[in-house]
């Protein structure tokens, strides 16, 4: 099941680049939540602070609290085990390259020590399932390459990935800006079915598929969150004068 | 008419490159095939004014003397190459390493072979054949370094991600990931490394120094092919000359070999579409 996030005064910087300034916001549990903004404007650091990923460049800091769930995952816990209760989807698909499809999917468990052949053929099969890929794949699983895959199968391989570890939120970060438009439907069905299960945050540059697959929309600007609200509230009626510019195509 | 003219070249180019090997095998098989016998390949060679006689022995020195040297070359050169790309990365030592390693590149092989007889022979009161492997591994060391590193880098950044972002710690991350998706790289260079050294004779002149008889030991002085043809290269006799030449014929054979069987044992597990 999926669980709520709450960021209380986030700061992130690159070297002495503030890119994120003083966020505050609560993403509900099982929801699909979308972040929106002109690019630069700190969406991406900013989930990559949910998961600890932003600290693996050596110049980067952050300050202040996020709390998943129960957990506040700057004091609580290592990265490594955030990062396997938050999962990642990139912008661009990236299976591991001499990887079997299903050594792809299985390689959270297999590189964290998890050793049963039984129990992984089980945890493929249902991510594979779970990702919509699992049809078109699973002749081939052990005798085909991730890397041999469409664009579109590539991301929902590494969707398939990022679910097989359990996580209980899911990031994703501009998932189908490298894909056409039917493998971004594809995607954004599963951003459906998926929210059922796990807690969705998903950066996107196309204002139409966060009003078709979120609940909620956050919309950032230079570093800061202009305005938070019901996805529908955001696209009709929003608050802030600057949201109103860039849903209505005035910057961006 | 521009884009014949450089097509042109490239071939002309390319001829250039390919025709000194072409012509050496050709003169090497000239040369040599008509002495290549099994008696070449099982006996040991004969004294001074008999017939015949082979090079087993030096054949098996040459792969005791390499196989010393790949345990010590291409292990020790992998950790250097994965500490200058993946964990030194921009630092003060990593940068020691990388130019250590560029001017242990371009040490003559003659001063290598001076160098572990200082430090190994030298002490011990013998040549040795373990004394050859070292050198051998230390000559092996900087290739296997600099490629393994430039294969290392060449991994996307995109796949060092993906496996952080699963909750992968970074040391199994680097081992089961990156070094695993350079691999083929990396192989090759080991080979490069292979081959340069299986053909070197000055740096076994003062550690191995040669064996006319059969010897496996490691404490004692080995046979080996480089040097066996230098011998009898540098011989009056006119016998000793054909065996040099097969020598240096079954030389390169053998390394050609050895690389193609690392090369297909190494692919077999290579997926359909991977990249």
């Amino acid at each position: 099941m999926g669980v709520g996030i709450e960021v209380t005064n986030l700061n992130a910087w690159y070297g002495t680049n503030h890119t994120l300034q003083d966020i505050n916001l609560n993403i509900p549990a099982n929801h699909a939540t979308a972040l929106i903004g002109p690019s630069g404007c700190g969406k991406s650091t900013f989930v990559r602070c949910l998961n600890r990923m932003h600290e693996t460049n050596p110049i980067a800091r952050v300050t202040g609290l996020v709390r998943i769930g129960e957990l506040d995952i700057y004091t609580d816990a290592k990265p490594v085990e955030i990062r396997r209760r938050v999962g990642m989807v990139f912008q661009r698909p990236n299976p591991f390259p001499t990887m079997s499809i299903y050594d792809n999917v299985a390689a959270g468990l297999k590189l964290n020590g998890y050793t049963s052949r039984r129990a992984l053929d089980e945890i493929v099969e249902r991510s594979l399932k779970d990702s919509a890929l699992w049809d078109e794949v699973k002749d081939d699983l052990k005798k085909k390459s991730g890397a041999s895959l469409s664009g579109g199968q590539q991301q929902r391989l590494c969707i398939a990935r990022a679910l097989a570890v359990d996580p209980e939120v899911l990031l994703m970060d501009e998932p189908a800006s490298a894909l056409d438009p039917v493998s971004t439907s594809k995607i954004e069905d599963l951003i459906f079915q998926l929210k059922s299960q796990y807690t969705i945050v998903i950066v996107t540059h196309n204002m139409q598929q966060a009003a078709r697959v979120a609940e909620k929309t956050g919309f950032f600007l230079n570093g800061r969150m202009v305005e938070f609200d019901s996805t529908h509230k955001i696209f009709t009626n929003p608050s802030d004068k600057r949201t109103e510019d860039y849903i209505t195509g005035r910057f961006g | 008419m521009t884009d014949g003219l450089a097509t042109g070249l490239a071939v002309l180019a390319t001829v250039l490159v390919v025709a000194p090997l072409v012509a050496i095998f050709v003169y090497l098989i000239y040369k040599g095939a008509s002495s290549l016998s099994l008696a070449f390949f099982t006996q040991i060679p004969k004294p001074v004014g008999e017939e015949g006689g082979g090079m087993a022995n030096a054949i098996a020195g040459s792969g005791i003397l390499l196989g010393i040297g790949s345990l010590i070359g291409v292990p020790i050169g992998i950790g250097g190459g994965i500490f200058l790309a993946e964990f030194g990365r921009g630092g003060k030592l990593a940068h020691a390493v990388r130019f250590t390693a560029d001017v242990l590149n371009g040490v003559p092989s003659i001063v290598m072979g001076i160098a572990v007889y200082s430090l190994i022979v030298v002490p011990q009161g013998h040549f040795s054949a373990f004394s050859g492997g070292v050198a051998l591994g230390i000559m092996m060391i900087p290739t296997v370094t600099r490629t393994t590193e430039e294969m290392l880098l060449m991994v996307p950044h995109a796949v060092r991600e993906a496996a952080l972002a699963l909750g992968v710690p970074n040391w199994r991350s680097v081992l089961s990931i990156t070094v695993k998706t350079a691999s083929p790289g990396i192989i090759t260079g080991c080979m490069l490394a292979f081959a340069r050294v299986a053909g070197e004779t000055a740096p076994l002149i003062f550690t191995a120094f040669g064996n006319v008889t059969w010897s496996a030991r490691l404490n004692e002085p080995i046979a080996a092919l480089p040097l066996q043809i230098y011998i009898y290269a540098t011989s009056p006799y006119d016998d000793w000359h054909r065996l040099a030449w097969a020598g240096a014929l079954v030389l390169i054979v053998l390394i050609v070999l050895a690389v193609s069987l690392v090369r297909y044992v190494t692919s077999r597990g290579v997926l359909k579409g991977a990249s």
